[in-house]
């Protein structure tokens, strides 16, 4: 491999490290409250609303059937209204958040339902609101499964930021397609896979070893 | 201290309406232990949990401690709940906290503040016996140690009531026993007024005053522990009982032909109860002294206590002219003792 690989590598790799970070965050802002408001407003939940459960199912359900690479060009106005362009590390961004807002949501909603609803109901025979319910009781005690949850979304986020480098998003998707594939350069290729499947393996050991630690039972 | 009348609880489900609870009433006096035993869907769980509201009754009315529950706004309710404690049988404790926090939950949800917390989980934590253990976290508990730190956590907010649901029944039978006997405790030092639910009859004799028998939404007898076990009225009561108290013939004569006419070879089966200080007095050799013409066999005898009144209960054979037997019958009727007659039942001759 020769040298002047080396700096487009890690500049790919900085550029997929930025795209899978800035949208897991800004996803959690959105997509862990939404996980939430799923589960309470279940039916027999602390915040019973069957019709707002329904409407936001719906939506999530919606979102997340449509594969992510047409509602990468779907979005691209509001992408272009967003970050003023519809290429780029940046605009790249957009679909990633959107796309894993509602994933994080069903993967937030199937952690706290794993709560034992004995727990809740101890809360609640204490005269707990439906606030504390939630800050000290659900979200506690499904911290580890919160955790491994996230983790599985930050590992599809890399899969999906590969993607994104398809419409000029750069990163490490797009390094591998312009120069492994395009310029026929197969040792690109592997070394991209061989990055992906280092980040990918170090983001799974650092999110199980984050749920074991917040484990006790 | 604790009312409910005529509660009714119907629950809408997807196959059909079910009625859980058909008009109990039920009264539970300050400083009482009283028990509600049924079998599991007999409504006993759903009944406890409309004390404190977790279900709310379909109809009914419902006061505690001169509250009407029923007319609480959701903050005042809130308020009224932390004077009625109440422990599982999965105890329900955060897995995530310690001993020292689950304890210490129901006063930081009140935002009590940290030292005041101190002064308050340190002797509960005293008085459940688990000092040692503040700062495990329940999986390193055993099952009787979990149920110690719910009935600490219970107490943490000085409550006035306590509900027991179902709480010794994943207890292996030592375990139940320091269980019961540190709710008896509190209830005794604390002067705590205890609601106990439970399908096992042990549990309401060792720790109950009163007893409320429920069978299919409705209360089908009470009465205090004492009357409803020596003298129970409804089938399932006896049930209950029978699970404690063998009503089986000994088996020599089990399923042996019944008669109340005597034939031969047989004796006259005889079931005694004594009940309080006349269970150690010795009629039964007065008995025999009076009525020389009468055998008597001892063919099974049990002292008990209940709420430490001593109560026992015999069977006896009695052999014999018919004239003498009604003499020693007449005898013990004008004692203070339960006679039931069985009637004539002859020995297995396998047994003899």
């Amino acid at each position: 491999m020769s040298a002047e690989i080396l700096p487009l590598l890690s500049k790919a790799l900085g550029e997929t490290v930025y795209m899978v970070a800035v949208s897991m965050a800004l996803a959690s802002i959105i997509g862990v409250p939404l996980g939430i408001l799923l589960h309470t407003t279940e039916r027999g939940q602390i915040l019973e609303n069957a019709p707002l459960n329904k409407i936001i199912g719906s939506v999530v359900n919606a979102i997340r059937s449509i594969p992510f690479i047409i509602l990468m060009v779907a979005i691209i106005p509001l992408t272009r209204f967003l970050v003023g362009s519809a290429i780029g590390t940046t605009a790249a961004i957009v679909p990633l958040v959107v796309a894993s807002i509602p994933f994080i949501g069903r993967q937030v909603e199937t952690s706290l339902k794993e709560v034992p609803a004995g727990l809740v109901e101890a809360a609640l025979a204490m005269g707990a609101t439906p606030a504390q319910i939630i800050s000290k009781v659900l979200l506690p005690e499904a911290l580890p499964s919160i955790v491994s949850q996230l983790t599985t979304v930050i590992i599809a986020l890399v899969g999906e930021s590969a993607m994104a480098g398809a419409i000029g998003g750069g990163g490490l998707g797009d390094l591998a397609i312009r120069y492994g594939y395009q310029r026929f350069r197969p040792e690109v290729m592997i070394a991209t896979v061989v990055i992906l499947i280092v980040l990918v393996q170090a983001v799974q050991f650092l999110g199980n070893a984050l749920a074991r630690r917040s484990n006790k039972r | 201290m604790i009312k409910l009348s005529h509660i009714e609880k119907i629950y809408d489900t997807p196959s059909g309406k079910i009625h859980a609870l058909k008009g109990i009433d039920l009264e539970i006096a300050r400083g009482e232990i009283y028990g509600i035993i049924g079998l599991s869907g007999a409504g006993k769980s759903t009944l406890v949990r409309c004390i404190n509201m977790l279900e709310r009754p379909t109809a009914g009315e419902v006061f505690v401690d001169g509250q009407d529950m029923m007319k609480l706004t959701e903050a005042e309710l809130r308020a009224a709940r932390k004077n009625i404690g109440m422990i599982f049988q999965h105890f329900n404790l955060l897995s995530s906290a310690t001993v020292y926090e689950n304890i210490a939950f129901p006063l930081t949800l009140s935002k009590t503040p940290r030292n005041q917390i101190d002064k308050k989980v340190a002797p509960l934590l005293e008085l459940v016996g688990l000092k040692d253990k503040a700062n495990q976290y329940p999986a390193q508990l055993s099952g009787g140690q979990k149920q110690r730190v719910g009935i600490a956590r219970a107490l943490a907010s000085d409550p006035k009531i306590l509900l027991c649901d179902e709480a010794t029944s994943a207890l292996d039978p030592q375990t139940t026993k320091s269980i019961l006997d540190l709710i008896k405790v509190i209830n005794k030092t604390l002067s705590l007024t205890v609601v106990v639910i439970t399908h096992e009859m042990q549990v309401i004799k060792e720790l109950c005053d009163k007893v409320a028998v429920i069978s299919d939404g409705v209360i089908a007898e009470r009465g205090s522990v004492l009357e409803v076990f020596t003298n129970p009225q409804h089938e399932i009561t006896k049930e209950f009982i029978s699970v404690l108290l063998s009503n089986q013939l000994p088996a020599a004569f089990r399923g042996n032909e019944i008669s109340q006419t005597k034939t031969e070879g047989s004796l006259l089966l005889l079931r005694l109860i004594f009940l309080g200080e006349r269970a150690d007095d010795p009629v039964l050799a007065q008995m025999i002294r009076k009525n020389p013409g009468v055998e008597c066999t001892m063919l099974f005898g049990n002292l008990d206590e209940i709420q430490g009144v001593p109560f026992g209960r015999f069977i006896v054979g009695l052999s014999g002219g018919e004239t003498e037997i009604q003499g020693a019958l007449n005898f013990l009727g004008g004692k203070d003792v339960r006679v039931e007659v069985i009637g004539y039942v002859r020995r297995n001759s396998a047994a003899a």
